[in-house]
């Protein structure tokens, strides 16, 4: 079992397409992924720490003044103001959709795609307040994009400040006890541990992971001060910190408060060099990219890549692709939802100005719905542990009715002429089509029933 | 295709079908039990003071006359309640003990009156969510803790998320507008693709029994139908939310009388901060309208054997505040139907709506746990062991003495 470049495309990739030219080895992969985010740079997200966060804060700023105006004369005009805001975030939202699914789709580093899908899906996300809701993507365009070829730690470090990831798991409620913003305080302030069990438990060690509830409540206790300004920027507020030190993991961490920033810093370091966290990413990767029960040669390869290299992800990719247990050719996995829908936009050959200019509400009812129905709810995951690993969470008797009838239906609505369904087997699934597909291929009575069985057959459907 | 191939695709067919619940009568003597529960989360935070109206207590006129307008007797239940009007259809289920209520009841959630929170705990069933592990809902766990369920005991139905039914105990979950629209043709073909992976060929085979079940299988001529009837359905979500909640309802009621034994879904609509009067009627009505067509849809046998719970994250404030609505509060009511209830009644522990009765000064203050009055639920309707409810699905409850809810 070696290298395929069909094979890349699928289960390293987003998918075949005639377009687009199929890697010619792994280390083509991996040049592709250390050049130029092309993708980022032709279709655009708006970072929430840069300029993308103005509109949120406008947004604020337009529903403290509605407010205030309650009751008086302004009202109705605050109200509007409010309201064109609300709507201007939302077109926001579904235009970083449709930015989203064109990189998938016309991608020729379709590997850095399913790494920033994989990597935010670790780090998950969801809406906590309305104000943050329709800037979500933003998270990922900040904090995880640009780290997916880096350092971990940096990852690890980008994720867990993020002012999203923040509001997501309450880091605004961590209040030192002890500290002067408490002190000061006629409410009741205290601990909230629900960023640091998340980081424990999903982000780094993993369950199991030789962690107990002291270490969650110490790096509860590390985490105080860190908090977010302007309701977009992540910053350090001593005001809101705990006086340290802390026992984590045997050792001591941070002291004063002024000096959180650091301390914080260097315990994120050591935490994402640690083996009991590279451990847990290695076998996360082979379960995301190669199978639900990966062999276990392959998790041993990249942990010690990773581990070796503190963390280096390039090494642990590197590692993944160069194991013959990774291009095992049996069809594996099977794609979610945003995977599902981006392979076979590439395999239709989908033109971009057909999702560029289609209408708000067509994003919603030929993508963002039927993923829903599917399983995958755009950007609303079920909770902080992320989208499910297992093939049989997908395919669901509903989950799979969804993805039959949007195979059926979608192609039609999103090209100007079908492919020939005995051309389409080939573009879709190369050397890698059944006999029986090829067959359903030819023996549909419709071209459009021929291009539906082909994207709803297990071949296409796994990878 | 040779005849020792077709044997054995005949064999492997054969064996996917019985192993498919939908296939076999089988399925219906290993569900655990016969009774049928269906809980409703009431998404928003429902005003319970208004919904069930205690104004037979002193202070609710002065504190609510500005939403009820008077004459709230008229609607009397028990010389002491009365009824929202948006619930005046179910008054025959009230008389026939087929509809209650328990009031002044909540989670364990206090203070932050975040609704994300509130609705997390609710589903959770836990005390807190810092303390525990809230990733896992009440209803799975009951789930996980009885032998012979299967992935068809349970349904949780619709587009929003069920926390509430989340775990490791399986789970079946369709949004009742998906459909399947397929020629006889394109079925066969499916079949087909689908044969060599058993966990497909499975699914398949559901799918399209679950669909033709419920009729939700039209035949498209042309590529041209099946997407009119794509976008049809697109329109009809769009438009007819309003009638979603009845699609929901059919749905869990058709579930319910084959395999499924629990069900759970969402209305939506209770968050009325303003304009309280028009917003409460339209959620009331959905409500009364879920509970009216599981009523007959269901059918005398199995409504007799069905316990339906609609709970909610918190109640709102005593107070109407300056947009004729109310804010967040703490206590709410719990809404109960069903021909196996013992109802006609309203168990509450009443705590009075002076100021100095209330939890904050401000909300209606709770006086028992609704996560109690569930657990009761599961106990007396499916025979759960108390430590098991006090431990497992509701980790750390004390569920008090037995407020006899069930017949």
């Amino acid at each position: 079992m070696a290298f395929d470049p069909v094979l890349a495309e699928i289960r390293f990739g987003t998918g075949l397409s005639a377009q687009r030219s199929l890697p010619n080895g792994s280390e083509d992969l991996l040049r592709r992924l250390s050049g130029p985010d092309t993708a980022a740079q032709t279709y655009p997200v708006p970072s929430l720490i840069g300029e993308g966060g103005a509109e949120v804060r406008l947004y604020n700023q337009l529903l403290r003044a509605r407010n205030k105006a309650r009751g008086t004369k302004n009202e109705e005009a605050a109200r509007k103001e409010l309201v064109a805001q609300r709507r201007k975030l939302r077109k926001i939202e579904l235009r970083n959709a449709r930015h989203i699914l064109l990189r998938g789709i016309l991608s020729e580093d379709g590997f850095r795609e399913r790494l920033v899908w994989f990597w935010s899906d670790h780090f998950t996300i969801g809406p906590r307040n309305q104000q943050l809701r329709a800037s979500l993507a933003s998270y990922a365009e900040d904090a995880i994009r640009p780290h997916v070829a880096g350092r971990f730690a940096d990852l690890l470090w980008a994720a867990e400040t993020h002012p999203i990831m923040q509001v997501y798991l309450d880091q605004q409620r961590n209040i030192g006890p002890n500290s002067v913003a408490a002190q000061k305080s006629k409410k009741q302030l205290g601990l909230n541990e629900n960023l640091a069990r998340e980081m424990l438990e999903l982000h780094t060690l993993g369950v199991g992971g030789g962690y107990t509830q002291a270490e969650v409540t110490g790096l509860a206790g590390l985490l105080t001060g860190l908090q977010i300004e302007k309701y977009t920027r992540p910053v350090f507020k001593t005001r809101t910190a705990e006086p340290g030190p802390f026992m984590i993991l045997g050792q001591s961490w941070g002291g004063a408060p002024k000096t959180r920033e650091a301390d914080l810093r260097a315990f994120v370091e050591a935490l994402a060099v640690n083996p009991v966290t590279l451990r847990h990413l290695a076998r996360k990767l082979a379960v995301y990219f190669v199978a639900d029960t990966p062999d276990e040669g392959l998790v041993e390869h990249v942990a010690a890549a990773l581990i070796g290299s503190n963390g280096d992800l390039m090494a642990g990719y590197r590692a993944m692709l160069e194991h013959p247990a990774a291009w095992d050719p049996a069809p594996s996995n099977v794609k979610p939802p945003l995977d599902f829908v981006v392979s076979a936009c590439r395999a239709l050959d989908v033109h971009p100005a057909m999702i560029e200019r289609m209408k708000d509400r067509n994003v919603q009812s030929k993508f963002l719905v039927p993923m829903s129905l599917m399983g995958q709810a755009w950007m609303k995951p079920n909770g902080p542990d992320g989208l499910p690993e297992a093939d049989d969470r997908w395919v669901s008797p509903q989950g799979l009715a969804e993805r039959i009838q949007w195979s059926m239906t979608a192609p039609q609505a999103l090209t100007t002429r079908l492919p020939d369904p005995r051309d389409f087997v080939v573009t879709a699934l190369a050397d890698r089509a059944p006999e029986a597909v090829k067959f359903a291929a030819k023996a549909a009575e419709t071209e459009w029933e021929g291009v539906g069985l082909i994207l709803s057959s297990p071949a296409f459907q796994r990878r | 295709m040779k005849r020792r191939d077709f044997l054995i695709r005949s064999a492997l067919l054969g064996c996917s079908a019985a192993a498919s619940p939908f296939m076999t009568p089988v399925a219906l003597a290993s569900a655990p039990w016969d009774a049928r529960l269906v809980v409703v989360i009431l998404r928003g935070a429902m005003d319970g003071l208004d919904m069930v109206r205690p104004y037979g207590d002193p202070d609710y006129a002065g504190l609510r006359g500005g939403l009820t307008g008077g004459g709230v007797g008229e609607a009397d239940l028990d010389g002491f309640y009365a009824l929202h009007p948006s619930m005046e259809p179910l008054r025959p289920l009230w008389q026939q003990g087929a509809l209650g209520f328990a009031h002044a009841v909540s989670t364990p959630y206090r203070d932050q009156r975040s609704h994300f929170d509130g609705q997390d705990l609710l589903e959770a069933g836990t005390v807190g969510l810092d303390t525990g592990r809230s990733r896992d809902g009440w209803l799975n766990r009951l789930l996980q803790s009885v032998p012979g369920v299967s992935g068809e005991t349970s349904f949780a139905l619709g587009r929003d998320q069920m926390l509430l039914m989340r775990g490791d105990a399986p789970v079946s979950t369709w949004a009742p507008e998906s459909d399947l629209n397929l020629s006889a043709q394109a079925r066969l073909l499916l079949e087909m693709v689908s044969h060599d992976d058993p966990l497909f060929s499975g699914a398949v085979t559901d799918a399209i029994h679950i669909a033709e079940s419920l009729g939700l299988i039209d035949v498209p001529e042309t590529a041209m139908d099946a997407q009119d009837m794509v976008s049809q359905r697109m329109k009809d979500n769009r438009k007819q939310a309003a009638n979603g909640h009845r699609l929901l309802a059919e749905f869990a009621a058709a579930r319910l009388k084959e395999e499924a034994r629990i069900a759970a879904f969402s209305l939506n609509g209770w968050d009325t901060h303003k304009g309280q009067k028009p917003a409460i009627k339209r959620a009331g009505t959905q409500l009364a309208e879920v509970i009216g067509l599981m009523q007959t849809e269901l059918g005398p046998d199995i409504w007799g054997k069905t316990v339906v719970l609609a709970m909610t994250e918190f109640g709102r404030t005593a107070r109407i505040n300056g947009s004729a609505g109310t804010d967040h509060g703490t206590g709410s009511a719990m809404v109960m139907a069903g021909g196996a209830l013992r109802g006609g009644q309203v168990w509450a522990d009443w705590p009075g709506l002076a100021e100095a009765d209330l939890y904050a000064k401000r909300d209606l203050m709770p006086t028992r746990d609704v996560r109690a009055h569930a657990a009761w639920t599961l106990r007396s309707l499916f025979g759960i062991e108390q430590s098991v409810l006090e431990t497992k699905v509701f980790p750390g409850l004390d569920m008090g003495g037995d407020p006899r809810l069930v017949l």
